[in-house]
This record gives structure tokens, C-alpha cells and sequence, in this order.
């Protein structure tokens, strides 16, 4: 089934384009990484796509009215911001928002999806504390539990990992992937080619001031492109540890 | 949190009967209650009932207002400093009820005078919140509140001075610092209908502010529609901020101490800190309203001197802390 | 002052006087002033009863409100003054008559400028209006008129001055809840015209605010209060107070006009006579 529906999304800025006529669709069970050197435009397609940003074209989540998309997508935005020093019980459980009325009583389901969220993130014994309190790590899985306990079948997360320790970053991208296996679609942008190549099953690369490769991994991240897009030579090769990949030199 | 719920409105129901009780003509407190119950018709039924009590309703009606209105603005902002006197809203109601009684607009028609308050109030409330963006950071906020309320006072003080009436040029005391002296059964009646629209309109408001905490992104992104919140928070404030200052004057500081004190209190959360701030507003001008009896009984004391006494340092504390982080 | 054939003394006098120092009452001028501005109210009523014709130059703009002035047709005739020094200056006065509470700074800025002051204290009592009355004839030269004036204002206070046997209650109520005690110009008509002040019962004096609740709780005989001024103030507001209108409901009202209540001339005269009619009718004695 098909999560989202993009064609021919174009971004203006100031009179200037931004995005240029950018157009894929996510089925079920993806896991995109969207990638682009800085200033490509990863987080304006995002914004565009959720319809929170003005746009000419199509994307199927943005016409939809604003209570079903909060209930079709997951956004959790670059800015981590956590206003006030909240539990982080009570953050995560803001992700159950679009489920719940004025009246706001969380449900058994609720306090379930909030529970699974946590323990997948592992937050479990972070629970009670101020959520403004935690490291910056801990406070960006804070928001990716807030993400997931929303339960949607489609979560776009903009730099989820920066910040994170090794492990946590890998452990972050295996559950954008477990989520993927039970037919839960992420895109999830990042900078970190190296993780994108090895968990990712797609990726979306933007450059150029449109969509430039769209496909899987050692498809779109020909040395060509890499040249030209990033600027970098790089050492990509699969080995029986999986893909690995390492940027070596700049090439400009 | 039913315990915080149950404490603070046992505080108010206490201070309520220890405002009715308190005063200059000195009567018992067993008779006085029972005036106020039987009214038997005496002077001391027309004390009980005209005098005392339109003034611990309207203590409980106005403090809870300011907290609520505090609280909402707050959690909109994401700025603990952000107060409906602060930013001159209060000030601008003010001009808004002095214009209405010295043109005589106020005795036109009945709810003229509150109208007239709300006016004012709303053009205050959207021209800060134009001023200090979506994001309103402190600095930005705190300009803006200066420039708005340093105009609405000059003003009320023009209009004050421009009066045929000898005794006008020393009302500007009382709409600076509010106060709740003889006033009467009929300005609660004023007052009334528009705050309780207006703490209708705010009480709503608790489940956008919470999605607010990630920020404007994340909240829309989960369905709560902004503008919308933008609207029905200007529209609310004012209503209850209006209504306040035109029957007592601009009393300041409820909506930035009340938020503060009970935020720990609530788990940070906004939407409980709402009804936390509305129950704990009315116990802080209760008490004001009480002291002011109490304190100098001879001098007309005003409500507003000793919400500053209590606000204005806690105020300074509050800039002294998010100095670091925000500003 | 006698004319010394010491020259220094004759420096020295003319050095004060030109300084133009307060002087205080009972001391007279070589010549009458030719040229007078009052910038009290109270002063320029006094002013207006015992110049001579020409004498008296200008008095205050409130001397032409009815509202405040008994002599508000007279005042007319005068050049009108709002109080200020410049103004002031420029009518080269070679006498200003101001009032105690006359504004600190013009009065200081008048004396600098060599321009002789002389200041009047408020009449808290019927002995202060008679002591007033004496002290403007001296400051303006009209002894023999003061005297008329104080001869007829006694025989009149003689005439309306009352033994009574009984004293209704009365309680004195203005804008801004103030009161009048005993000690106080309000405090004594009331004693005069045949009353006994309700204020002074509760404890409190001239310039208190008597409590809304006090005032309820009295019950008087009779509420004096003042009548409001155009336009609206919180002040006055107070008056209209439920509990003030229920009060005064069920009892007898008298208005206090400031023309006749706040200055001490003789005409709270007037004051005092329509206070002894309402009395008359209160307690029944035959008029």
C-alpha cells in the first residue's frame, strides 16, 4: 500500500528554486535515507512533503486534512526542541496527540504504544526524569520515542541520528529498520553515508536543486556522483560484514 | 495531582470566607456569615452582601482570569516570562475603560465599559504577539510589552488630565495599580460575561500547549491547528484581561508568579498548569485583597503594589536565570 | 514701620521689601496695594468682598465656576488667572494673595522674581473665617470694611446660632469616601447648624476616608454629600455605590455645595442656614 505519493514538487524561496519538479512514492515497508550535501534542500522536501511548507505539484500526505495526517505521518523536526522539563514519560506520550480528544484521557492503547516506545528506544529507566535534563543524545531518542509512539505508518525524522554515540546510532537505525520489517515506512535524513548504506534499503539523493538518484545504495552512490554532488572521493565496497563505505579525500 | 487540585481549592474557599470577613466595620464573624445567608435587610445584610461580597467574587473571578491568561500565554510562547501585565495588555484594557467613562460611552449601554477594556486589550495582545513572532523570544517580548504599555499609560494619563471632572487627574493611581475597594454587585455583573467566555476559550487550549512543548513544527505535524490557537488565545486573554481591568484597573505580576510557582507542581505540563494557574491565581489576589484590609486598613492601598512587591523581584530573579539560555 | 532718619535702616527696609519676603498677618503697608491678583479660590472671594474699586486686578478661573464660587457673577469682572507665575508676572502685580496649598514652586518662582507674596492658611473653623477676614482687610489696606463685613457676619451667626435640646445624628460623605470631623471648617457648621457629626462617633477626623461599611453601619439621622462635578471620576463613582444609594434611600439627604461649604467666608453663612432648615424639619421645632 502505498504511504505517500510525490509528483512534480517544486519549492520556492525568495523568487528562487529551491526544488525543482521532485517526484517518488514510498510503498510499504521502506526504510529512505535522503541524503544531499547541506543546502540541497532535505529539510525544505520534508517540510514541502508534510504540506508545512508552500509548494507547487503534489504530495498525497499534505492534501490530506490535517487531523488524518497526523495520524498517516510521524514528523520529528531537526530542531530538538523540548520546551518545558516535562518527564520524558510525558513527551513521549505527547505522540499520542493526534489520538486523543480535548478531553485527553490516555486510553490502556496509549499508555501501551507509549510503553513499547520506550523500551525501543531504551528509556526505560529515564522515564521519570526531566526530559530537559538529558543529554543531547538522550533527548534526541527522547523525541524519536515521541515519534514512534505515535504509530503511523509513515515517520519522516530529519537528522535523527546526529549526536548520538556509535552505538546508539546504529541501534536507532535497527529500529527504523524492524520498523520497515513490519511494514512501517521511515525516511530519515542523514549524513552519515556510512550507516545510510548499511540499513537504508533506499536512498533519495538531492542535489543540483532537484531529485538527482533515487534507488538502492550502490546504485545511487556511484563515484560519479559522488564526485560531483559531494565533492569526495570515497572507498565503498561491499564485504562479508555488510556494505562499508568511508569518504576519503575532497575532490574540489 | 487530585491532591494539588483539592489543596489549592480548599485555599481558595478559605481565603473566600476570610475575605468576607475581614473589614473596617468590625463585625463578628458568626454574625456577619449569618447576614450574608439570611439577610434580614439590616445595614449589616447590606455590608455582607453589597459590599464584601461583589469583592471576594470579583478577588476569585479576576485572580483566577490572570492565571489562566498567564499560563495559556506561556505555554503559547514558550517563554516564562510572557504575563498579560507585563506586555501591556493590562495597560491598554485600562485605556480602553478610561476612554469609554470619560467620553461617556460608558453609560450608554450597559456592558460598554467592559467592551470598550476588551478592545483595548485585543489590539495590545496581537500587536505583541505581531511584534514578537512566532518564536517569542524574551528579548523581543519584553521590548515590545515596554513600548505598548509606556504607550497605553501615557495615553490613559492624557485622558485623565483632559477631564472636566477636578477628581479625574488622580484616577491614573488606580488604573495603574488596580484595587478592589467598593466596588459593587453590578461590576461583577459587567465583568462576568466576558470572562467566562474568555476562560472557556482558554480552558481549550490545553492539549495544542502541550504539543507546543516540541515546538510550531512538531504540534502541527500532529494535528493542532495553529492559527486557530493563535486566535482563540488572543481572543480569550482579552476577554478576561478587558473585563478585569475595567471593573478593578491593572493589577500585574498574577499571570507571571502563579505559572512559576505551581509549574514543578505539574509535572511542567501546560495543560494541567491551566486550571493549576486559575485556582492558584484566585488564592493570590484573595490573599493581596485580604493584606491590603489588614496591612494599612486607613490607606487606600492598591491591589497592583503588592502583586509588584511580590512579582517584580521574582521577575528579576526569573530574566537572572534564563539569562544564560534564552535571551 | 515708621520712616527712621537712619539711612541704614531705611536700606534695610527697602531691601526686604524689595525681596518681597512673606510677610505674615498684622503687618501693614506703608500704602495700600494698588494692584492685586489672588491665585486661590478662597482668597479671591475675600479678595472680592473687601478691595476697594480698581484694587483687585484678577482672580483664579474657578472663581468663575458656580460649582466652586458663591461670587461666580462678580468674578467676572476680573481678568482671569489659571495660577501660573508667568501669567502672573506679566499683570506686574504689586501684590499676590495665595492660599496655603497654592502650588510650592509658583509662589517660590513669584518671590524670586521680587514680587511680594502674601500666603493664607485655610479657615479650619468659624474663628479662622473671622481671623481670614481681619487678616485680608490688613493686607489690603480696607480695615474699616473688614470690620462692616465681620459685624455682619457675626450678628447673622448670633441669629442662626442654636441651643437645641436635640442633636440629629448627621454623617458628611464625599468624593472618595472622605469625611469631616470636628476639627475641620465642614465639622463646625455642622456643629453650628444644631447636628452631631456621626464621624467623630466612629473616630474619625478631618481628611479620614470613612469606610463604605462604617458609613453603612452609623445610621445617621442625615447624609451630606457632595454634589458630583461633570463628567465622570472613580471618585465620585463611590456615591453612586449600591450600598450608598440603599443608605441614603431610606433617610434624609442634603447636598454640601462647595461654594458655600469649602471656602471660609462668610458665606458659609448659607451653609449653616439650610443645614438649621433641614434640622428645624427633622426634629419638628417650628421654623
Amino acid at each position: 500500500m502505498t504511504r505517500l505519493n510525490v509528483s512534480d514538487l517544486s519549492v520556492r524561496r525568495h523568487a528562487r528554486s529551491v526544488l525543482r519538479d521532485v517526484s517518488f512514492s514510498v510503498e510499504a515497508g521502506e526504510f529512505i535515507g535522503l541524503i544531499g550535501p547541506n543546502g540541497a534542500g532535505k529539510t525544505t522536501l520534508m517540510r514541502a512533503v508534510l504540506g508545512l511548507l508552500d509548494h507547487e505539484g503534489a504530495s498525497s500526505v499534505a492534501a490530506l486534512p490535517r487531523e488524518e495526517r497526523a495520524k498517516a505521518v510521524a514528523w520529528m523536526p531537526q530542531a530538538r526542541e523540548i520546551a518545558w522539563p516535562v518527564a520524558v514519560e510525558t513527551v513521549v506520550m505527547l505522540g499520542r496527540t493526534p489520538h486523543l480528544s480535548s478531553i485527553q484521557q490516555a486510553s490502556d492503547a496509549d499508555h501501551a504504544a507509549v510503553e513499547t516506545a520506550l523500551a525501543e528506544m531504551d528509556l526505560l529507566h529515564l522515564r521519570h526524569r526531566a526530559a530537559t535534563q538529558l543529554s543531547g543524545g538522550e533527548q534526541a531518542r527522547v523525541l524519536i520515542a515521541r515519534a514512534l509512539a505515535q504509530q503511523t505508518d509513515l515517520v519522516m525524522a530529519d537528522e535523527p541520528i546526529a549526536g548520538l554515540d556509535p552505538a546508539h546510532q546504529i541501534s536507532t537505525m535497527q529500529t527504523f529498520a524492524s520498523l520497515a520489517n513490519k511494514g512501517v515506512s521511515s525516511i530519515v535524513s542523514l549524513h552519515d553515508l556510512g550507516l545510510a548504506v548499511r540499513h537504508c534499503t533506499r536512498l533519495l539523493l538531492l542535489g543540483e536543486g532537484g531529485l538527482v538518484a533515487d534507488g538502492v545504495p550502490h546504485e545511487v552512490l556511484t563515484p560519479e556522483r559522488l564526485a560531483r554532488i559531494f565533492g569526495v572521493s570515497a572507498f565503498y565496497q561491499s564485504t562479508d560484514q555488510g556494505p562499508v563505505y568511508q569518504s576519503l579525500e575532497v575532490t574540489r | 495531582m487530585t491532591r494539588l487540585a483539592g489543596g489549592l481549592s480548599l485555599g481558595v474557599v478559605l481565603l473566600a470566607v476570610a475575605s468576607l470577613l475581614v473589614g473596617p466595620a468590625g463585625i463578628g464573624p458568626g454574625e456577619s456569615l449569618s447576614a450574608l445567608i439570611r439577610g434580614d435587610g439590616g445595614p449589616l445584610t447590606l455590608v455582607m452582601r453589597e459590599i464584601r461580597m461583589p469583592r471576594a467574587l470579583l478577588a476569585i473571578m479576576i485572580g483566577a482570569s490572570l492565571g489562566l491568561a498567564g499560563a495559556a500565554m506561556q505555554g503559547y510562547l514558550r517563554n516564562p516570562l510572557a504575563e498579560p501585565g507585563l506586555i501591556g495588555v493590562s495597560g491598554s484594557a485600562a485605556l480602553g475603560a478610561v476612554l469609554a467613562i470619560h467620553t461617556g460611552l460608558a453609560a450608554s449601554f450597559a456592558l460598554a465599559l467592559p467592551l470598550a477594556a476588551l478592545t483595548g486589550a485585543l489590539g495590545a495582545v496581537a500587536l505583541v504577539m505581531a511584534l514578537a513572532g512566532p518564536r517569542g523570544t524574551s528579548l523581543t517580548l519584553i521590548l515590545a510589552g515596554i513600548a505598548v504599555s509606556a504607550l497605553a499609560a501615557a495615553f490613559t494619563s492624557l485622558v485623565l488630565n483632559l477631564s472636566p471632572n477636578p477628581f479625574a487627574a488622580n484616577e491614573i493611581v488606580f488604573w495603574m495599580m488596580g484595587s478592589l475597594a467598593d466596588r459593587s454587585m453590578l461590576h461583577v455583573w459587567l465583568a462576568l460575561p466576558f470572562m467566562l467566555l474568555g476562560a472557556f476559550l482558554l480552558a481549550r487550549l490545553g492539549r495544542g500547549l502541550d504539543a507546543l512543548t516540541l515546538g510550531e513544527d512538531a504540534a502541527q505535524a500532529m494535528g493542532i491547528d495553529l492559527p486557530r490557537l493563535r486566535l482563540m488565545l488572543i481572543v480569550g486573554t482579552a476577554c478576561v484581561v478587558g473585563s478585569g481591568t475595567a471593573v478593578a484597573g491593572a493589577i500585574g505580576f498574577v499571570g507571571l508568579v502563579v505559572p512559576h510557582i505551581l509549574r514543578p507542581f505539574v509535572g511542567a505540563q501546560p495543560s494541567r498548569l491551566l486550571w493549576a494557574s486559575a485556582l492558584g491565581g484566585a488564592i493570590m489576589v484573595l490573599a493581596a485583597d485580604v493584606a491590603v484590609r489588614e496591612i494599612l486598613p486607613a490607606r487606600d492601598l492598591k491591589l497592583g503594589v503588592l502583586t509588584a512587591l511580590v512579582g517584580a523581584p521574582l521577575f528579576l530573579h526569573l530574566i537572572l536565570k534564563l539569562r544564560q539560555e534564552r535571551i | 514701620m515708621s520712616v527712621s532718619q537712619h539711612p541704614f535702616e531705611v536700606m534695610l527696609c527697602r531691601l526686604l521689601l524689595s525681596l518681597g519676603l512673606a510677610i505674615g498677618p498684622g503687618v501693614a503697608f506703608s500704602e495700600a496695594p494698588g494692584r492685586v491678583v489672588s491665585m486661590n479660590l478662597c482668597t479671591d472671594q475675600l479678595a472680592m468682598m473687601l478691595a476697594a474699586p480698581g484694587q483687585l486686578h484678577s482672580v483664579t478661573y474657578l472663581a468663575i465656576d458656580p460649582r466652586a464660587s458663591a461670587m461666580a457673577e462678580e468674578a467676572e469682572a476680573y481678568q482671569i488667572n489659571r495660577g501660573l507665575a508667568e501669567e502672573i508676572y506679566l499683570m506686574q502685580p504689586d501684590l499676590v494673595i495665595a492660599g496655603a496649598f497654592s502650588t510650592q514652586a509658583t509662589v517660590a518662582m513669584l518671590k524670586r522674581l521680587g514680587i511680594p507674596v502674601v500666603v493664607f492658611d485655610p479657615a479650619q473653623s468659624l474663628e479662622d473665617v473671622r481671623d481670614r477676614v481681619m487678616q485680608m482687610g490688613d493686607v489690603l489696606d480696607r480695615q474699616a470694611a473688614a470690620r462692616a463685613l465681620l459685624d455682619e457676619f457675626d450678628a447673622r451667626l448670633n441669629a442662626l446660632r442654636a441651643e437645641v435640646a436635640e442633636r440629629p445624628r448627621a454623617v458628611l460623605y464625599y468624593a472618595n469616601g472622605y469625611t469631616s470631623g470636628d476639627q475641620s471648617l465642614a465639622g463646625q457648621i455642622l456643629a453650628v447648624a444644631g447636628f452631631s457629626n456621626v464621624a467623630v462617633e466612629a473616630g474619625f477626623n478631618a481628611g479620614d476616608t470613612l469606610p463604605m461599611e462604617v458609613l453603612v453601619m452609623t445610621d445617621p439621622d442625615l447624609a451630606i454629600t457632595s454634589r458630583p462635578y461633570p463628567g465622570a471620576s472613580r471618585a465620585e463613582a463611590i456615591l453612586d455605590h449600591p450600598a450608598v444609594t440603599a443608605f441614603r434611600a431610606g433617610r434624609r439627604s442634603a447636598g454640601m455645595t462647595d461654594r458655600d461649604w469649602v471656602c471660609g467666608t462668610p458665606y458659609v453663612l448659607r451653609a449653616i442656614e439650610a443645614l438649621s432648615t433641614v434640622r428645624d424639619d427633622l426634629t419638628g421645632a417650628p421654623q
